[in-house]
């Protein structure tokens, strides 16, 4: 049963999970390439992304480029840490 | 909680990894294509160059000028086939063909470009012109190697030849046609060949 406590709750759903996946192998990614590569509404992958930096898995910056607002994702220590132990998790169970 | 879920949600991160950090719909057909218009072009210097009583170039000359304008002809038709080709591709995909993955192909894949394009340039007007068939594949090279990262990796081998050729080049430049016929023309065939294969075919 120790096996599925690894599974991190923030991550069990799909947009959570692509969030973290691109902003693991992209040093950041900004909020229109986020929502073009998974495919989501603008708000909700608002909400999804507020509930990761709510945990301090991605940290969120706000800037203006030309005066229009860009929002800019990355991930953090703590969330790739956590989103390693993830997978670990879901490998070991699917070996299973 | 079933394992199918899991093993879906594994599959999903993988292809999220790898489809926002590189571009995969590059066409294997289009280098086919760019290998054959650089064996036409060379041919066509080469006839130019024989046609025009000398063994040799000479710069500034009627016949450099129709050698450098095959040259851009060759390189302005690659480009174009290979828009349209990996257009193509990526709609079939399901890919975005100007996302933020292909604008960082395109970009690192510009930058050892443009530099070596204007440092021939440059010493083209110098007059110093025995390195520049050596000096095009190494730039070339390395472009390729430097956009690979943001590719899939096959283009990396490519790059090396590439490098490796032009050194060759640089040692003989008499041979230098030659090697360009080689790097241009005879190995984009061969990659291009072999991600039609790879990839393409299925």
């Amino acid at each position: 049963m120790g096996l599925i406590n690894n599974i991190n709750k923030a991550f069990d759903h799909r947009i959570r999970l692509g969030i973290m996946s691109i902003l693991m192998v992209n040093e950041y990614a900004d909020f229109k390439m986020l929502k073009e590569l998974l495919d989501v509404t603008d708000g909700n992958l608002a909400s999804h992304a507020k509930a990761l930096e709510k945990e301090e898995y991605i940290k969120v910056e706000k800037s203006f480029i030309d005066r229009k607002p860009n929002t800019k994702y990355s991930a953090t220590p703590l969330g790739r840490a956590a989103f390693k132990k993830h997978i670990e998790a879901l490998e070991k169970l699917i070996g299973k | 909680m079933e394992s199918k879920d899991y093993i879906k949600d594994i599959s999903d991160i993988k292809e999220m990894m790898t489809r926002s950090s590189r571009f995969i719909s590059l066409s294997g057909l289009s280098g086919i294509l760019a290998g054959v218009y650089a064996l036409i072009g060379a041919g066509v210097a080469y006839w130019l160059v024989i046609n025009s009583g000398r063994e040799y170039l000479i710069l500034n000359g009627r016949v450099f000028q129709l050698v450098m304008l095959d040259l851009i002809l060759v390189a302005v038709l690659s480009i174009l086939t290979a828009i349209f080709l990996t257009n193509r591709k990526a709609k079939k995909n399901g890919e975005k063909v100007w996302d933020s993955s292909s604008r960082r192909l395109v970009f690192n894949f510009l930058i050892p470009l443009v530099a070596g394009g204007l440092y021939i340039l440059i010493i083209l007007n110098q007059q110093k012109y025995g390195q520049s068939g050596a000096l095009m594949l190494i730039f070339y090279g390395l472009a390729l190697v430097n956009a690979s990262k943001y590719s899939i990796g096959d283009i990396r081998y490519l790059g090396y030849i590439e490098i490796g050729l032009g050194l060759i080049c640089a040692i003989y430049p008499g041979y230098g046609f030659w090697l360009w016929v080689v790097g241009f023309g005879i190995m984009h065939i061969i990659y291009g060949t072999m991600m039609y294969f790879k990839y393409e075919r299925k």
